[in-house]
């Protein structure tokens, strides 16, 4: 018989607080919008924020664009906090990793797309597992913890890619504001609906981040290296009587996390942007940490997870141009679902849900 | 602590004898999901009375004293204070009730000093609100000396070792003027002579006219102190016994229900070659202090060498450096001849080391882990249960089945979370897992510290078995029943020495007793 780890689902827990935390948020983001607009506002914004995200192909296409890097930045967070290690530097790893997927990307010229586009998804996966695996051996040997180390290292990967961009074999020709060369088309990811219309920017980064959460959940579930992750982080103390050497799964853990944001990063500049610039990366290490949270470090919840974001996103957009308001909206509303979901019994109180067994920890304290 | 409704009374009214109470809990029954804790429960306790409450892990002593605390309330039933119904919010409401309780994780600030955690909550001040340490240090005196329990009013908490710790506890009690103590498990955590002065002490509390509830697991002491004993099990009154009507065989059997082993069958040893050498094994511990300074011994194939001595004389730090979870500072061990002094614990493992952690919750067990997990955890790299890095979790699963058939583990099935099991059944899973390997060396830590009587049978057996069957075992205990049942040689640690070393046949409790607090016999 078919056994995935764990057995237990609670069904309220996984999916029905999830849920009402959303639809809390929801909620009170009507209300800001009748405290700051007017009432009259709330009902065409929330329309054209549902048909920006799910009516018709365009839309459908802008929404599974959005959520391809919010997955699999997601996975980087979640897999993560499966092994009990806070990865907040996505932002970061997704800098480093799309940075080096786009030097790969005009460096290598005369290569054809099934040799130039793996190599450079593999660059942008290199750079990445450098970015989190620093944090992941600073953690293993001296304790530091990966919450501060990460940060950091963000901050350091801004600046990083500020002086690269003002490096001649970097920059553009001909242009003076920080803006890379550009990926050559044998290394862009190939697009996926434009035979349908031109202008759908669907690419298959968006396969490649379904591979990456089954691969992930593969690993997780399904391979000795996952149930050392998982057992590290449930429980450390235990894994070493075990004889399991937790410092090595922390090396690894953030070296292949970190290596899951380079890998969202390069699906940026080598799927949307074709090239760098200041910001590429738009806050999604940092949306990450609230889908990880949401889709409870489960791929699968972080697939439904990143697909509500991107559709966050994609019907922003829309509900900004259609109806005026802002864009921000959307800012307050995921931060309304992750302190939803960060404190599950508020949800349970408002709605009065019984909790059920296994309901358990999303993730340690800061002493773990 | 009090949040009641004890007001600053004058301190010659403090101390008064209240009449004797009657307290009576009447059909007390409470649920948890999935359990029903306590089943339509009759008790009485009088004052002047030792009553003992005597159960296995789960039996529902401790809920229902924590009904009768305040910090749970009763789905059904009634508390009864001389008759009079009584309902408590809140520990508060019994404290002012006069009932007190001493748990056995003892609720004292180390860096106070004894004074200020007698009267922490409840202290007497004087103009302006100020606290009168005077006063209260009269009034910790008054009680210590009254009830004999010898204690300096301004010493620290963390200096003093955990006898004078629990007497500090009691005296707590007291100055709360309760009427009746609960004692949970209180002799856990002390050696033979601190037990009898306990006792004493609990008997002077009786002569004074105190009602005393006294909730253990251990047999023999039950039977020396209480009037009466009230044995639950599975939540329901099983039965009352008089101690001097009932043998310990009688009470073992109430309380789990059927015949109970009390006494390990075991045949003389027959040791072979030395398996486990420790030679001059210094280690420190986090602050560091030797915590072992200096061991020597070495354990045999088909031996049992028990380690006794009290908490906190370097037996962990030992273990630690056996299993190699801790690197020594000096010294050496060898494992059939080779030196793992450094080795990994993965590497102990291969060579054939098993351990039982004296810690199930947090080094033995992944408590989110189902059972099949727990019992792959140190052996999911190995074929059947892994080809490369593939899990082949069929082959972990029926494993799992065999073993829980095997160490007789009560669960429904293999998928549930080992924190579903009760603590006996966690240690048998943890047995299970680390007797089923092919043990050289069996190393267990405190291996049936809070465990109901029929678990503790079960696993004493099979570590005779595992000894006849050519394993050398090292046994680390506080429980000296079970270092004298089990051992075929027997070592006493103190200070991080081993201060003696005998045979069952050649000592006696007293005389163990002795050298595990420090003194010569």
């Amino acid at each position: 018989m078919e056994r995935i780890a764990p057995s237990h689902i609670d069904w309220r827990s996984v999916v029905l607080v999830p849920l009402l935390a959303v639809f809390t948020a929801l909620v009170i983001g009507a209300l800001i919008i009748v405290l700051t607009e007017g009432p009259d506002d709330v009902v065409p914004a929330y329309v054209a924020l549902f048909r920006g995200a799910f009516v018709g192909i365009s839309a459908i296409s802008e929404t599974l664009t959005a959520a391809t890097p919010l997955i699999i930045a997601g996975l980087s967070v979640a897999l993560g906090f499966r092994a009990g290690l806070f990865n907040i530097g996505v932002e970061g790893q997704m800098t480093v990793g799309g940075m080096a997927a786009v030097f790969a990307g005009f460096a290598l010229s005369g290569l054809p797309l099934v040799i130039h586009l793996p190599l450079a998804i593999l660059a942008g996966f290199i750079g990445g597992a450098i970015w989190g695996g620093i944090p992941g051996w600073l953690r293993a040997q001296t304790g530091a913890h990966e919450v501060i180390t990460t940060i950091m290292l963000n901050f350091i990967a801004y600046r990083l890619i500020d002086y690269l961009l003002k490096q001649p074999a970097i920059i553009r020709e001909g242009r003076f504001d920080p803006i890379s060369k550009d990926v050559l088309p044998s290394a862009r990811l190939p697009q996926l609906l434009d035979w349908i219309t031109p202008s759908l920017r669907l690419h298959g980064g968006f396969i490649l981040a379904l591979l990456l959460a089954w691969g992930i959940w593969w690993l997780l579930f399904r391979s000795t290296i996952g149930f050392e992750f998982r057992a590290v982080g449930s429980n450390p103390s235990a894994a070493a009587y075990a004889g399991m050497s937790v410092t090595a799964t922390t090396v690894l853990v953030m070296a292949i996390a970190g290596g899951l944001g380079g890998l969202a990063g390069a699906n940026q500049t080598l799927g949307v942007l074709y090239s760098v610039s200041p910001g590429f990366t738009s806050g999604i290490g940092f949306d990450a940490i609230a889908l990880a949270l949401l889709g409870r470090s489960h791929p699968g919840g972080v697939v439904l997870a990143g697909l509500l974001f991107g559709a966050l996103r994609a019907g922003g957009q829309v509900m900004q141009v259609r109806s005026g308001v802002g864009i921000d909206l959307i800012t307050v509303v995921q931060a309304l679902i992750i302190v939803f979901i960060a404190a599950p019994a508020l949800v349970r109180a408002l709605y009065r849900v019984r909790a059920g067994e296994g309901a358990g920890q999303l993730t340690r304290g800061w002493s773990a | 602590m009090s949040g009641g409704q004890l007001s600053t009374t004058l301190c010659s009214e403090r101390h008064v004898r209240r009449h004797p109470l009657r307290l009576e809990l009447r059909g007390i029954t409470k649920r948890f999901p999935g359990v029903v804790a306590n089943d339509g429960v009759d008790l009485t306790i009088e004052s002047g009375e030792i009553l003992g409450l005597l159960g296995e892990n789960g039996a529902g002593k401790t809920t229902l004293m924590n009904i009768l605390y305040g910090l749970y309330s009763a789905d059904e039933g009634q508390v009864l204070i001389d008759g009079e119904e009584v309902h408590f919010e809140g520990p508060g409401d019994a404290i002012a009730a006069g009932i007190g309780m001493v748990h056995q994780h003892f609720m004292l600030v180390p860096v106070f000093t004894v004074t200020e955690n007698v009267v922490l909550g409840n202290e007497p001040t004087g103009a302006l609100g100020r606290i009168d340490m005077q006063e209260a240090r009269r009034e910790v005196r008054e009680i210590s000396s009254r009830y004999g329990l010898e204690v300096d009013p301004d010493a620290v908490i963390e200096d003093l070792p955990v006898g004078i710790q629990q007497r500090v506890e009691i005296i707590k009690v007291l100055f709360r003027e309760a009427e009746i103590i609960v004692f949970d498990e209180p002799t856990a955590v002390l050696t033979p002579q601190e037990v009898e002065e306990f006792f004493e002490i609990v008997r002077g509390l009786k002569e004074a006219g105190k009602g005393i509830v006294f909730i253990t697991h251990k047999l023999g002491e039950m039977l020396e102190i209480a009037d009466r004993i009230c044995v639950l099990r599975r939540g329901k009154v099983v039965g009352e016994a008089i101690p001097g009507e009932v043998t310990p065989g009688e009470l073992a059997e109430m309380m789990v229900g059927r015949p109970v082993e009390l006494v390990v069958e075991k045949s003389p040893a027959d040791p072979g070659d030395p398996v486990l050498e420790v030679s001059d094994l210094v280690v420190t511990d986090a602050r560091n202090h030797r915590a072992v300074d200096g061991v020597s011994f070495t354990v045999r194939a088909g031996e049992i060498v028990g380690i006794a001595g009290v908490q906190g004389n370097g037996q962990t730090e030992l273990v630690e450096a056996i299993t190699g979870l801790v690197i020594p500072l000096a010294g050496h061990i060898t494992l059939n001849g080779r030196d793992i002094t450094r080795a990994t614990p993965r590497e102990r493992h291969r060579l054939g080391m098993s351990h039982v952690p004296e810690d199930r919750q947090n080094d033995g067990l992944v408590l989110d882990f189902d059972l099949t997990e727990n019992l792959v955890l140190d052996s999911y790299y190995q074929e059947p249960y892994s080809r490369g890095i593939v899990m082949d979790w069929d082959a972990a699963r029926d494993h799992a089945e065999e073993l829980v058939r095997q160490y007789d583990v009560r669960a429904p099935s293999v998928d549930v979370l080992a924190s579903h099991l009760s603590g006996g059944n966690q240690q048998k899973l943890i047995v299970a897992r680390e007797f089923a390997r092919d043990t050289a060396l069996i190393v267990a830590s405190q291996p049936t510290r809070g465990v109901d009587v029929g678990s503790i049978e079960y696993i004493h057996r099979r570590i005779v078995e595992e000894r006849d069957e050519g394993s050398a075992v090292l046994i680390v205990s506080s429980e000296l029943d079970e270092i004298l049942a089990l051992s075929d040689r027997i070592l006493v640690m103190y200070r991080g020495r081993i201060v003696a070393e005998t045979t069952p046949a050649e000592t006696t409790p007293a005389e163990l007793g002795l050298y595990m607090a420090g003194q010569v016999a």
